[in-house]
């Protein structure tokens, strides 16, 4: 389990990507993931299926207002807009201040340039023209096949393969590039909305007074404090309880009291103590991580 | 056994250091929210003027929380803050008429002076498609369906009589000017030119493919109506358009041939910086030429309907083959700024 979290981390961390502000200061941008960037199409998709739809009904009522000899024009209206549509929603949305489409923005992902530049027109409109080949290409072969009914099995595949190869594209690169994102020298990371809770942990401090040693204090790293502080701010009370048995066990303590309040002042201990400990340069990642309690011994 | 000295201190010292920012942050918070929402007119002066202020403070909170906090959610927080403040802060700020503005000004042109290597290579096989497609269908009219597909063709195959052939040259489909069939063609030649830029990364033997098959359909259509001594006014018919289009559909060629270009010899930048740098300016030249072919089809829609004199759709042919050349590749001088 904790090897497994281990693990977890390392790839965390191998998603990071520098960004460095003008200010000096590193950004450390996280890439949005696969999974991430597929929701985000998908959405996408939905959406622009969306409007053609309420722009197609548009389109028939205004055909059943003016009359059958409306229908030309209509048609046309419909060709251009369905046109816009296809090649423009990507680039117009990414264009924005946001630099993100809808779909990009319900999962918080944005585009930015690979260079840290400022993102122009230029990389937006490369890396969504290259749709046409990654997606609405064999879409539409696909299409075409099935209408004419010719398509034989081997075609159709052929087919499905060549869409494979650019949807799993972001899979086969470390930076998850599109062969859009790719060409236009663009990436696309992770900027949730993310909110500041009160701090809450701040304000109901617990009444009883618990005490700890330095050796009991010493038995975690940053990664479990972090984790009882994720614990602690969802306040379910199962985890609580077994976080506390667990952590009682582990200090060997017979300190009773409520688990919530004993659970908090041993996060407050512990980070007292920890947080001091950076203060002198002492950085200790997880329990596992030995080294920052040996900088403390003598010699 | 020591006990742990006074805990309540340093804690303590992180969390005053959140709450006395707090309220910064959070105003930050509230600017951003409302100025990505697109309403960065209505934003009052004085939240513009502390924007850039609030945006440090936040960042020196950041490089401070991450060496002296463990406070995960904090460090989180501010991280999310920053970059999106960041990206406001530092994010373009033009609005798009100028941008729009210095496209056709200056962008633009200056991307297509630099594809013109690439726009002779493409405009030259183009010219080659033609030629085979115009000496193969006039040896063998059994050629014609192989080049132009049924969809494009409108009925003008080798079935068709002469009269009939001279009829789709001076009356179009439909009686209003802006017809299906132009439209249809827009945007199907539209999809054609995205297709020959997007296909260049493949060494640009694709858009090589396309551009000759092109070639090749206009050679077929050409030959088909000089076959019936329509050549001349088959030319008129197609120059008053096709002066913007078939230039259009080279420049997006010479846009795919110039990332073939960089991906198979990259010079001193790695494969992935070249193909980067060449899509980017070949995208300025895409975005010029969807414009190009919807000038093509307003020609089409209107001009042609509008015009029926063969010397006319010469001169309106030449002219606008003219204006697009003398727009490209005139020089001009410097830009300012």
């Amino acid at each position: 389990m904790a090897e497994f979290a281990a693990v977890n981390r390392r790839a965390l961390t191998g998603r990071r990507r520098t960004l460095v502000t003008p200010e000096g200061v590193d950004l450390s941008l996280s890439l949005g993931e696969f999974g991430q960037r597929a929701g985000a199409f998908l959405i996408d998709l939905i959406v622009m299926v969306l409007i053609l739809v309420g722009f197609s009904l548009l389109v028939l009522t205004f055909i059943s207002s003016i009359g059958a000899q409306g229908f030309e024009i209509a048609a046309v209206i419909w060709l251009l807009g369905f046109f816009l549509l296809r090649n423009f929603y990507f680039i117009v949305m990414e264009m924005g201040p946001r630099a993100a489409t809808w779909g990009k923005r319900a999962v918080g992902l944005r585009v930015i340039a690979r260079s840290g530049e400022r993102l122009i027109a230029d990389r937006v409109v490369a890396r969504n023209l290259m749709r046409e080949i990654e997606f609405y290409l064999p879409l539409s072969f696909l299409g075409y096949n099935a209408a004419e009914g010719s398509g034989s099995g081997l075609v159709a595949l052929a087919g499905l393969a060549w869409t494979a190869i650019f949807i799993f594209f972001p899979l086969f690169n470390q930076d998850r590039l599109r062969v859009g994102d790719l060409l236009a020298g663009t990436w696309v990371v992770n900027v949730p909305k993310r909110k500041l809770s009160v701090d809450r942990l701040q304000a109901e401090r617990p009444q009883e007074s618990f005490s700890f040693t330095d050796a009991q204090l010493d038995v975690y790293g940053i990664y479990e404090l972090q984790t009882l502080e994720q614990v602690l701010r969802d306040d379910n009370a199962e985890t609580i309880a077994t976080v506390a048995a667990t952590i009682r066990h582990k200090i060997e303590t017979t300190m009773l009291g409520a688990d919530r309040d004993f659970l908090i002042a041993y996060y407050d201990a512990a980070r007292a103590k920890m947080e001091r400990g950076l203060l002198f340069g002492k950085r200790r990642e997880d329990k596992f991580d030995r080294t920052a309690l040996r900088l403390k011994g003598p010699g | 056994m020591s006990t742990a000295p006074d805990i309540a201190l340093l804690p303590a010292d992180t969390r005053r250091f959140r709450a006395a920012r707090e309220a910064d942050w959070r105003r930050l918070e509230d600017i951003l929210t409302r100025a990505e929402k697109g309403s960065l007119r209505k934003l009052p002066d004085e939240d513009l003027l502390a924007l850039p202020i609030l945006y440090r403070g936040a960042l020196s909170a950041l490089s401070v929380a991450r060496e002296t906090s463990l406070d995960l959610e904090l460090v989180n927080y501010l991280e999310g803050l920053c970059a999106r403040a960041y990206f406001f802060v530092y994010g373009v700020r033009t609005t798009a008429a100028a941008r729009i503005g210095a496209f056709f000004a200056r962008d633009w042109p200056a991307a297509v002076r630099g594809l013109w290597k690439e726009t002779l290579i493409s405009g030259l096989l183009m010219l080659i498609g033609a030629l085979a497609g115009y000496m193969l269908v006039s040896s063998d009219p059994s050629w014609y369906d192989g080049f132009v597909p049924s969809g494009l063709a409108g009925g003008r195959d080798f079935g068709a009589s002469a009269a009939a052939l001279r009829e789709t040259l001076y009356h179009d489909e439909g009686t209003s000017g802006l017809s299906v069939f132009a439209t249809y063609l827009f945007t199907h030649n539209s999809q054609v030119s995205i297709m020959c830029f997007a296909l260049g990364f493949a060494f640009g033997v694709p858009t090589a493919m396309l551009i000759v098959h092109n070639g090749t359909m206009l050679g077929a259509i050409l030959a088909l109506f000089a076959s019936r001594d329509l050549g001349f006014e088959m030319g008129g018919w197609l120059i008053i358009h096709g002066s913007t289009e078939l230039f259009a559909i080279v420049l997006a060629g010479a846009a795919g041939f110039r990332i073939g270009w960089s991906v198979v010899f990259p010079g001193e930048k790695t494969r992935l910086a070249a193909a980067a740098d060449s899509g980017r300016s070949a995208a300025v030249v895409m975005g010029g030429v969807v414009v190009m072919l919807l000038v093509a089809g307003l020609l089409e829609g209107f001009g042609r309907q509008l015009v029926t004199d063969d010397m006319t759709r010469y001169a309106v042919g030449g002219a606008m083959l003219l204006v697009w050349l003398g727009y490209f590749y005139v020089p001009r001088g410097p830009a300012n700024g």
